[in-house]
């Protein structure tokens, strides 16, 4: 089996994980859910990069995957923490 | 005068492993690479050599090796934990019953509670909620009562983790 | 050589795939928000490090030998990337769990409806 097919699916099924998630995104009772669903997508998009960038075969676009893992987790983090306590900063 | 020597140690680490770093993420060896890699390493290394090593422990390298057997216990459980949700959310009954759960440890530094609270995280049925730091005490939701029991009878976890970081446990 | 390693390659991501698809219809199949918590901040975690993994091995065995210095150190990469996620995500998971127990959010017992 040729490895660009395989790599299609994966895509594909990756695409369908993160349309899942958008539902709870959307219909989720309070705020809490939606932010666990966007992290659930932020996690999605790094692998996604991952993958295109040996499907285009540029190997450049594991830089901007790493960036985003840590974008992702500090904006979850700044999240929680305003959710918690009503300020992100206190002087 | 030990301050001052721990200091020098801080920023010999901090520089060796900041320039490891750029080397091994960019790959051109060409004079201007590498000496701005150089440069910046060493701006960085010292501003804030005091985030990467503390002063304070003994033994770090037998700590470090302990550590990596750690590591590979983990590992295992993380697999065996992902199974084990798996089959509690394919099952069309779907067998659940949520309980939060509050024990002690004798635990104390910053990374051996820091390591305990991941590894609750990341093994089957568990997920930290709140510690506290000045008397050791872990707040826990387990997904059910055969994992929660793992945590609190048995204290597997928190023997080995004792172990690495050699404290009483 | 390239065979076996494309079969094993197929395999890890399969794998990954799997997890991941299980942790997604969890997060829409369980009733409460801490139990969605429990699907997510498992499933996500270990099938990204399969997924990454695999294409690691693909690299090294199949698309680089021969190339220059720059994309054979690519590996490297994905290592670390791999390490963060072992870190980063649970904390983040810990940290939204910490966030709604502080601010009340009630848990589900058994026998409760849907929330």
């Amino acid at each position: 089996m040729d490895i660009d097919t395989v790599f299609l699916a994966v895509g594909l099924l990756i695409v369908v994980t993160i349309f899942l998630a958008l539902y709870r995104a959307t219909v989720g009772p309070d705020v809490f859910n939606r932010v666990a669903a966007i992290n659930v997508i932020g996690t999605k998009t790094i692998v996604l990069l991952v993958l295109i960038g040996y499907i285009f075969e540029r190997p450049l676009f594991f830089d901007i995957s790493l960036l985003y893992a840590l974008l992702n987790f500090i904006g979850t983090l700044a999240f929680a923490k305003y959710l918690e306590r009503g300020e992100v900063w206190s002087s | 005068m030990s301050d001052n020597s721990g200091k020098v140690f801080g920023i010999a680490v901090t520089f060796c492993a900041m320039f490891l770093f750029w080397l091994l993420l960019s790959g051109m060896l060409d004079a201007l690479h590498v000496g701005a890699g150089l440069i910046c390493s060493l701006i960085v290394a010292l501003i804030s050599h005091d985030l990467l090593v503390t002063g304070e422990g003994e033994k770090r390298l037998v700590k470090a090796f302990r550590f990596f057997i750690y590591l590979g216990w983990e590992l295992w459980q993380i697999l065996l934990a992902n199974f084990d949700v798996t089959y509690r959310v394919l099952h069309p009954k779907m067998p659940i019953d949520p309980l939060i759960i509050e024990f002690e440890t004798p635990l104390r530094s910053d990374f051996a509670l820091v390591t305990l609270a991941n590894s609750i995280t990341l093994t089957p049925g568990t997920i930290t909620i709140n510690v506290d730091p000045a008397k050791g005490k872990f707040q826990v939701h387990a997904i059910a009562q055969a994992p929660a029991d793992a945590l609190t009878v048995d204290k597997t976890m928190q023997s080995k983790v004792a172990k690495v970081f050699m404290e009483e446990g | 050589m390239v065979e076996l390693i494309v079969v094993i390659v197929t395999i890890l991501l399969a794998a990954g795939v799997f997890f991941m698809l299980s942790g997604a219809i969890g997060l829409l199949r369980l009733p409460d928000f801490y139990t969605r918590l429990h699907a997510t901040g498992k499933c996500d975690t270990l099938g990204e490090v399969l997924i990454i993994f695999g294409l690691l091995l693909y690299h090294i065995f199949v698309y680089s030998p021969g190339a220059e210095l720059s994309v054979q150190l690519v590996p490297v990469k994905l290592l670390f990337l791999i390490g963060f996620i072992f870190l980063a995500n649970p904390t983040a998971t810990h940290a939204i769990m910490k966030a709604a127990y502080n601010t009340g959010v009630k848990p589900w017992k058994k026998g409760d409806p849907r929330m």
